[in-house]
């Protein structure tokens, strides 16, 4: 077997493979930055929440019309929206702040989702929802994911630069724009709508891999916010071939290996990024003459 | 532009942090605003800003205060570990003159490299945030007031922890605003300077203490009078009584 057999055979060969590696390069083009944005603004945990938060809108969807993909995506998005803004209230209305009325907010919707699966399927159901099947990828599961990426792309793109206000300097905003808080919840759907993209291929809770590993690797190699989405996507894309090269020759699953890839990625950056481990703890620091 | 407070009252969780405040900030004036810590001044920046809503009473600031004025919040609400350079954080600046979606042009990296010359950051512009020291990170800041070019320009503790020649530096920036018939209102401790530098100052307690010429409203006196009357927060006092707003009462 030549190289180019054992790296892009597998994708030449079976459709089933291609149609996974478009899937999931597309998933990571457009949940990477999203990622970069959520992590720098400390809300990396919140991509999870959100994730369990899908689940009942897509088990209502799963209910209605079984396993197919328009229902569950509308529904999923639609849950994932109702919970951001309900925590969002809550810290608004109410002494609590956004982190704990999410966290009380996505359990009860996770419990929910759950019984809802479990009312009509059985648990491999369950288990397609959780997890995903990248390799069952469909041309209409494909035109959602690249619909999705579409809306996600050109609206980061509007949205790039009070985002990056709110973000570096809020009462700045504030003080200039009313726009802060629109933002916010424009940048929470794309969080949301990038979940219910990914959730097809990945399952609502591997989903937020893509979004958070490549972004969390990135920070440990460059410091413009361009730079991290651009090599985020990098990692995201480079995650997405590795993993489903393992899951074929490996006979893995194989949302879980694209997940593992970018974990490896992720460990890997943490020792021996330009701001990993090593460079910055273990190599005597140098230093110019003025 | 003249900013105008009546009967101004303004807090949190309907404690006031600002009680009846009345008074005028004069066109073309410059005012320090001085008082204990808790006292309410950086309460009163948020909400001439416009940042937070009044719980009583109005502040009357022109028809499009948004963009007549330049607010520089307190340095340790800005996150200077977001990675972002020293040109992106003062571009920010621009807001006023490309809106939300405005695409910043060439002319207008060159304002901010002449901005960052004004105030001694010559060949900052590719500088990340978190390589510039405090005082570097303040000059930063006053570029940025400086392209929004707004008529009211509004200051919280622009000084605190900066290095004398810095602090001299942005002084000076400061007075040139004064000179160019601006508004200028800062919150400062430093009651030192405040006498050299300001003409006006508002002395605060929560209650306005004194508001006017710098010699008169910071006598020895009412500075006293200051001190004692800022220390309570009454997490069980009654709520006041004969007015149409709803706030606890603070002593």
């Amino acid at each position: 077997m030549n190289l180019f057999d054992f790296f892009v055979g597998p994708f030449v060969t079976y459709g089933f493979m291609s149609r996974a590696l478009v899937g999931a390069v597309v998933i990571a083009l457009s949940a990477a930055p999203v990622g970069v944005f959520l992590m720098l603004r400390r809300m990396s945990l919140t991509g999870d929440a959100m994730a369990h938060a899908i689940l009942p809108g897509a088990g209502v969807g799963f209910l209605l019309a079984g396993l197919e993909i328009l229902p569950m995506t509308l529904g999923g998005f639609a849950a994932g929206l109702i919970v951001a803004l309900l925590a969002g209230l809550v810290s608004r209305l109410t002494i609590q702040r956004e982190d704990t009325s999410l966290a009380a907010f996505y359990l009860i919707s996770l419990a929910l989702g759950v019984m809802l699966v479990s009312l009509r399927g059985s648990s491999v159901d369950l288990m397609h929802v959780l997890f995903g099947t990248v390799l069952a990828l469909n041309n209409d599961a494909l035109i959602m994911i690249g619909a999705v990426a579409t809306i996600s792309l050109v609206s980061l793109a509007l949205i790039w630069r009070p985002l990056f206000a709110e973000c570096l300097d809020p009462n700045f905003l504030r003080s200039v724009s009313g726009a802060g808080q629109a933002v916010h919840l424009i940048f929470l759907a794309l969080v949301v709508l990038n979940l219910v993209g990914g959730f097809q291929a990945l399952g609502t809770l591997l989903a937020v891999g893509l979004m958070m590993l490549p972004a969390a690797a990135a920070r440990f190699w460059v410091k413009r916010l361009e730079a991290l989405c651009l090599v985020a996507i990098g990692i995201g894309v480079a995650s997405s071939y590795l993993g489903l090269l393992f899951s074929y020759y490996l006979s893995v699953p194989s949302g879980p290996a694209i997940i593992l890839v970018a974990g490896a990625i992720y460990l890997l950056s943490l020792l021996v990024g330009n701001r990993g481990v090593i460079r910055t703890r273990l190599v005597p620091p140098r230093h110019r003459i003025a | 532009m003249a900013i105008e407070l009546r009967d101004l009252t303004l807090g949190y969780d309907g404690h006031p942090a600002v009680h009846h405040l009345d008074g005028t900030f004069a066109d073309g004036s410059l005012t320090a605003i001085v008082g204990p810590n808790g006292s309410g001044k950086s309460t009163l920046l948020k909400g001439i800003t416009g940042i937070l809503k009044p719980l009583g009473g109005s502040i009357e600031r022109g028809k499009t205060p948004t963009r007549n004025i330049a607010y520089l919040p307190q340095s340790a609400e800005i996150d200077r570990s977001f990675p972002a350079t020293v040109a992106d954080l003062v571009a920010l600046g621009h807001w006023r003159s490309r809106g939300l979606w405005g695409v910043i042009t060439g002319t207008d990296y060159g304002a901010v490299r002449e901005a960052l010359e004004a105030v001694g950051l010559r060949g900052f512009e590719d500088r990340a945030l978190d390589t510039l020291s405090g005082g570097q990170a303040q000059r930063a800041l006053f570029a940025r007031v400086m392209l929004q070019d707004a008529d009211v320009i509004l200051l919280d503790e622009p000084f605190t922890a900066i290095d004398e020649k810095t602090t001299a530096d942005l002084i000076a920036l400061m007075r040139r605003w004064h000179g160019e018939k601006r508004t200028v209102v800062a919150v400062l401790h430093d009651i030192h300077m405040v006498r050299e530098v300001f003409p006006d100052a508002l002395l605060m307690a929560r209650e306005p203490v004194a508001w006017g010429s710098t010699a008169e409203a910071l006598a020895p006196d009412n500075l006293l009078k200051a001190r004692r009357m800022t220390e309570a927060w009454d997490e069980h006092a009654p709520w006041h009584e004969g007015h149409t707003h709803q706030h606890g009462r603070a002593a």
